[in-house]
């Protein structure tokens, strides 16, 4: 389904205040229908408050969002119908089974009895969750947990599904698991709209992005976009010998053009570099100067090199004004 | 890469089967607010199954309750205990069935605290339909309650004039009574922030309601402005009726007066936490 712009989400300076603070304040966002769109940003950025907004369980104060072309506040109902939402606290019964969990959403979402149970062991077994159907969900590790709580949102397919940081704090396996299963939904054609604090997440699934910081939008585009306007990116080498260091900072600065910082590691050294090409023509030259490597790595900018590159503060620093 | 052992793809497992798990085709036609009630009801049974430990409090506190009445204040009140639980057993069965009722609202504040309700507030049911479900739960927690105290009495040589019809009469004037009042904590526990501070406010509103009505002690022995507080006392009303049909002399005028007090209380506070569970942040 899609609206006449083939947009799947359209907000217009949404806005939501708590008491004194503005925790969002005036976010625009245009989401194109069947795509991934990644909203990043630091806790208390007010990507939750978003989202919470976007799927109707929080009135905006201000502005307007329609959501496949119905009004968030007037067509609620209808959103409600078209969207399913995963929260950053799981949202998953903890004191009912696996199993129960999902033949309780497959029920109120308008199955029968027999439909519902059929429903809840594909499911199950779909998201390798079979074994684990008759145990309590508290006793799951977080990453069952996070699967889980997918599945509850795909009970029946959604238009468009709100993803609230669903990796955070699971571990790499995890974590790979959930980005398959969000490429999948999104190969099926379910819009989807992903709140992280991991550039690098929204780079691996987003199509687009949205830096978020004070309850505004400050930056938006595609992940390589974003990264190439902030120029940001860093080469990290490691020496076999600390001694050939200072050859290779003078190498490195000619190559790139840019400071070398000398690192606390006397034989590792790092240098600003967002091209993937120039820094790797710099350590094949390294190499052919006699240079002996180590490791070497092209780091992504880091949420806290975007936001510092953005807003001149660190992502930190942002979290700890939203908790004043 | 030609010359390189062959490139691996990480298999795609996980993603072809998700994608094969999708529901096509089109989507069921919405539940029914009946249906989505009666599905928090079963929730709310599970609940009680798989963690019966909640159970305890509602079972094991109206036996303290009973033992400890009878024979601690029975002697020095009613000269004996038996003539004392004949008196008494009415009023603590209206007192353990009520103090229940404070759980409803730890209940509910309970679910609040957790992202599950952000999930069952996203679904296109009708709203209060969580609300509406977790009435039988309550339903249980009260029977069960209610159920122990009559028990134990009989087992301490309680015999109610009323029958087994006038026992049940009475269950079912208290419960009813319950269920009305259910809905004030289950404002307090939209209200308040953590499932604590609404048992701790519930049952301080409750003690002295309580005790303050003709279940323990006649009223004509107070101080005359606490007798009258006794007559207004709502949950004096409960006793009496209860006591009146278990003694074996209902009294239509007392029954009739609990359950519009009971009719009042719903119709002011349970649309007060639909609202409020409507419009949560």
């Amino acid at each position: 389904m899609t609206t006449h712009d083939g947009l799947a989400i359209e907000a217009a300076g949404l806005v939501k205040t708590f008491g004194e603070t503005r925790a969002v304040d005036g976010v625009d966002l245009a989401v194109r229908a069947g795509s991934v769109y990644g909203v990043l940003g630091p806790n208390g950025a007010g990507k939750t408050t978003t989202i919470r907004m976007l799927a109707t369980l929080l009135r905006p104060d201000g502005g307007s969002a329609r959501v496949l072309g119905h009004d968030i506040v007037r067509q609620a109902d209808t959103v409600r119908g078209l969207v399913s939402l995963t929260g950053q606290l799981a949202s998953v019964d903890e004191d009912l089974t696996g199993r129960e969990n999902l033949v309780l959403l497959a029920r109120l979402l308008g199955l029968g009895r027999a439909a519902a149970k059929a429903r809840a062991a594909e499911l199950l077994d779909a998201f390798g969750l079979t074994e684990a159907a008759g145990r309590l969900v508290k006793t799951y590790s977080g990453g069952m947990r996070r699967r889980l709580d997918i599945a509850a949102s795909i009970v029946v397919t959604p238009e468009v599904m709100f993803l609230d940081e669903p990796t955070t704090g699971l571990d790499p396996r995890s974590r790979n698991q959930v980005w398959d299963i969000v490429r999948a939904l999104a190969a099926a054609g379910t819009t989807i709209l992903l709140c992280t604090q991991y550039l690098d997440e929204a780079d691996q699934l987003a199509e687009g992005i949205a830096v978020i910081d004070r309850g505004r939008v400050i930056a938006e585009g595609t992940p390589g976009q974003l990264k190439a306007s902030i120029g940001l990116g860093t080469l990290h080498v490691r020496l076999i010998d600390p001694a050939q260091r200072p050859a290779a900072e003078a190498l490195l600065a000619r190559e790139l053009g840019e400071a070398v910082t000398l690192e606390a590691d006397p034989a590792a050294l790092s240098v600003p570099c967002s091209d993937a090409d120039r820094g790797a023509e710099a350590v094949a030259e390294l190499a052919r100067a006699g240079v002996r490597i180590a490791d070497f790595a092209l780091g992504q900018p880091t949420l806290d090199e975007v936001f510092l590159a953005l807003t001149g503060r660190p992502a930190e620093e942002a979290e700890e004004e939203m908790a004043a | 890469m030609s010359d390189a052992p062959a490139t691996q793809t990480r298999p795609a497992a996980e993603e072809a089967a998700v994608r094969a798990a999708l529901l096509t085709g089109p989507r069921p036609p919405r539940a029914g607010p009946a249906s989505a009630a009666l599905t928090f009801g079963w929730r709310g049974m599970l609940k009680i199954k798989h963690v019966p430990e909640q159970l305890i409090d509602v079972t094991l506190t109206p036996v303290l309750f009973t033992l400890l009445f009878t024979y601690v204040y029975g002697g020095a009140i009613a000269g004996s205990t038996d003539a004392y639980l004949q008196f008494i057993l009415p009023g603590i069965l209206a007192m353990s069935v009520l103090f229940t009722t404070v759980y409803s609202g730890v209940a509910l504040n309970t679910d609040l605290t957790k992202g599950v309700v952000d999930r069952f507030r996203s679904l296109p049911i009708w709203r209060p339909a969580p609300l509406a479900g977790a009435v039988l739960g309550d339903a249980v927690r009260y029977l069960v309650a209610g159920t122990v105290v009559v028990a134990v009495g009989l087992a301490l040589g309680y015999r109610p004039d009323g029958g087994a019809q006038g026992v049940v009469g009475a269950m079912l004037v208290v419960v009813a009574f319950a269920f009305g009042l259910s809905w004030v904590f289950t404002t307090v526990g939209m209200l308040l922030r953590a499932p604590n501070a609404v048992m701790n406010a519930g049952f301080m509103a409750l003690f002295p309601l309580v005790f303050v009505s003709n279940g323990f002690v006649e009223p004509s022995t107070l101080p005359g402005w606490l007798e009258a507080v006794v007559d207004i006392n709502p949950i004096s009303h409960v006793i009496t009726a209860a006591r009146g049909l278990m003694d074996g002399d209902p009294s239509a005028g007392d029954i009739g007066l609990v359950l519009l007090e009971a009719v009042v209380l719903t119709a002011i506070f349970a649309p007060l936490t639909a609202r409020l569970y409507r419009t949560r942040g």
